[in-house]
């Protein structure tokens, strides 16, 4: 059976489980996105969108979107992958599961909980109504697939003027025993008025399974609202993951979403930002660093509606191998939206000698009155540096990692997490694989 | 013999460059090597330094009688040998402090000593900075990046102090300097000196060797030493050029 019909069974029985809230508003959205699901399909290389990206090799698979429970694991195979050396929230799925033995949530000074509790509790009924599925596309089939099977994830809501101090980090463990799963995880984000969150995602396969994670995460910052989110993509060689961020912003928000991506077969990252509102920022930084024959796709697109608003993207990625790498970055300036100030830069450094790169800035801007800028380059790793930094004693194999490094700092930077920061150090050592600290 | 170099000959491109050169280098000396344009003073640094760019197809260097030729660059800078660059890289990112201690602990390692702690580290640092009369503020820029002409001479002299060298090769660390500047460098070189090391400074002008005294002098034309002497031979090429020679 092709993936997509045993998909639509798989949705049946879905249904059919009996955990699912059949009387609420969330049921006829799934039912409308599997059908919708249904008419687009899995898109191809036709799509203007997936022009360089062919998902062919990942679809192949018979994927279970009905993981056995039976899993087993100890904090102790996971505890590397948290940021455990700080005091933050923490909301872990275990097989689509959510994990309370492992997670540590909150409902005092905000919810930081899972998104199954909101849907069944009466009292989250109105938030529910109010956010979820509202900024998806629905032109995107993926995105309407995760709809369909939308039950689990993160579910945060911070009511207005609430700083968290204490960091959230939501975690996705995959172990299974069954040769090919897919997961659907669904995170709801919601920042009240002058409040304050940063949030650390990332998916981990802890098994030798072929993995596919199809993520949505919605966000929606209100007024003055600041939100830091970082998404660290380190997995297995077998795991994949297409991961849809939506981003709302209201008036005077600041929102930034960082990517670090350095493992994975295939990599894909949809990131739709909307602003309602003046005076806001956004911010989209991207590291990529990979090998092999991995693939990863950043695409972003942010859409200025209103007058002042502020846009920046710096997207950088190293290429070792065979490795390919897509950068789409898409700026769309309405005629309404005056004196906006939009920046792009994709830089991309080709270290394999079969690596390659397809990177393209679209700026549709229909204002006159705008700051707006894109660049991109495509380089090699300088000669001349790495013979002088040789001449010092450095060897080849660290110059390189040091000329690299340098390379990608200055998105390192925008870090605003210092354990987190010295985790993207230790990945970038590990993944150059030199054994210094490039920390200054 | 420190460095020895018999019958060398380089080529880049299949074109070749040095012909057949030889130099002997002591412990305790300082040599100057001029010569016009063209003549392969820069190979011939960028050839004992270990660029890769340049091939040796005849002849032999020997660092303390040891053949240095089939040792990669890094090798050869933890054996003692230090080049400082006519041209000074720029490596935006990565601070000077940070590169000068990666260099440092990396010959450290090289040697089988562990990493300088940190505090003796930043001691040696800024007494070596001081030498040079650097603002510390260089210190923590990205390496080279927008510095003049003068200060990126001066942060190789900077680096030579850090690393101690037993063979220190200046490769026009005179070009770009002003007269203050000059004398500071030429200060700091001086200061370096000692009976257990040895320099090769190679210039075009013999302004800097009022400086940086020489023993020996040897004149460098078409790919071949044609000429050495003492420093009088120095104020001699000042005075005729080099047209006498040929």
């Amino acid at each position: 059976m092709e993936l997509k019909d045993k998909l639509l069974a798989s949705f049946m029985a879905f249904e059919n489980k009996g955990n699912i809230d059949l009387d609420s508003n969330v049921h006829d959205l799934r039912l409308k996105a599997i059908d919708n699901f249904e008419t687009l399909g899995f898109p191809t290389k036709k799509n203007e969108e997936w022009k360089y990206t062919s998902l062919k090799s990942i679809l192949k698979h018979d994927y279970s979107v009905f993981p056995s429970l039976d899993n087993n694991v100890e904090l102790k195979d996971i505890k590397k992958y948290f940021l455990h050396e700080i005091e933050s929230y923490k909301i872990v799925f275990i097989d689509g599961v959510y994990s309370s033995f492992l997670s540590d949530t909150t409902h005092e000074e905000a919810d930081v909980c899972i998104l199954s509790a909101a849907l069944k509790k009466p009292k989250y009924k109105m938030i529910i109504d109010h956010y979820f599925d509202k900024i998806t596309s629905k032109s995107d089939s993926l995105s309407s697939l995760n709809t369909a099977f939308s039950k689990e994830g993160a579910f945060i809501n911070i009511p207005k003027n609430t700083i968290l101090e204490k960091p959230i980090q939501i975690l996705f463990f995959s172990t299974g025993s069954e040769k090919e799963l897919m997961f659907n995880p669904r995170n709801l984000v919601i920042v009240g008025e002058n409040s304050h969150v940063q949030i650390y995602e990332r998916h981990q396969n802890l098994n030798k399974n072929i993995i596919l994670t199809n993520c949505v995460t919605e966000i929606f910052a209100h007024k003055r609202a600041i939100v830091n989110y970082y998404k660290v993509q380190n997995d297995k060689e077998n795991a994949s993951i297409i991961d849809h961020t939506y981003l709302q912003q209201k008036e005077g928000s600041i929102a930034s979403i960082n990517t670090f991506t350095f493992g994975g077969k295939l990599t894909r990252n949809n990131i739709n930002v909307h602003h309602e509102g003046e005076h806001i920022s956004t911010n989209l930084n991207g590291i990529t660093i990979i090998e092999g024959k991995q693939h990863v796709d950043n695409h972003t697109i942010v859409n200025h509606k209103h007058e002042n608003c502020e846009s920046h993207e710096l997207y950088k990625g190293i290429y070792d191998d065979a490795s390919t790498g897509v950068f789409n970055g898409k700026v769309i300036v309405d005629k309404e939206a005056q004196k906006t100030n939009a920046f792009q830069q994709n830089d991309n450094i080709l270290v394999g000698d079969k690596a390659s790169i397809n990177a393209k800035p679209q700026l549709e801007i229909f204002a006159d009155d705008v700051k707006c800028s894109h660049g991109c380059t495509i380089g090699q790793i300088d000669k001349n540096a790495i013979f002088y930094m040789q001449s010092r004693g450095i060897p080849i194999k660290e110059a390189k990692a040091l000329l690299l490094f340098a390379f990608g700092n200055e998105v390192i930077n925008k870090v605003k997490i210092p354990a987190l920061k010295s985790r993207i150090f230790k990945l970038i050592a590990e993944k150059l694989k030199v054994d210094m600290g490039f920390e200054i | 013999m420190l460095l020895n170099i018999k019958d060398l000959h380089v080529s880049i491109n299949g074109k070749e460059i040095l012909k057949g050169l030889n130099l002997g280098v002591n412990n305790g000396e300082v040599h100057a090597i001029m010569g016009p344009n063209g003549s392969g003073k820069s190979t011939l640094s960028s050839v004992i330094a270990g660029n890769e760019t340049y091939k040796v197809f005849e002849g032999e260097i020997t660092l303390d009688d040891n053949n240095i030729l089939d040792l990669s660059p890094d090798e050869r800078a933890h054996k003692g040998i230090f080049l400082s660059f006519q041209y000074p890289i720029e490596i935006p990112g990565v601070t000077t402090t940070n590169f000068i201690k990666t260099a440092l602990n990396a010959k450290r390692k090289a040697q089988g000593l562990g990493d300088l702690p940190a505090k003796d580290m930043l001691k040696m640092i800024r007494e070596k900075a001081e030498l040079l009369e650097m603002d510390r503020k260089f210190l923590s820029r990205s390496l080279n990046q927008g510095f003049s002409g003068g200060e990126k001479k001066r942060n190789e002299i900077f680096q030579m102090a850090m690393l101690e060298p037993k063979l220190a090769i200046l490769d026009e660390t005179d070009s770009g300097l002003d007269i203050d500047a000059l004398k500071i460098v030429a200060n700091g070189v001086n200061k370096l000196k000692n009976k257990d090391n040895a320099t090769i400074v190679i210039t075009h002008y013999q302004r800097l060797l009022d400086y940086i005294v020489p023993d020996f002098v040897h004149v460098l034309y078409n790919g071949k030493i044609i000429k050495s002497g003492g420093k009088e031979l120095a104020h001699e090429l000042e005075a005729k050029g080099y047209d006498w020679l040929k």
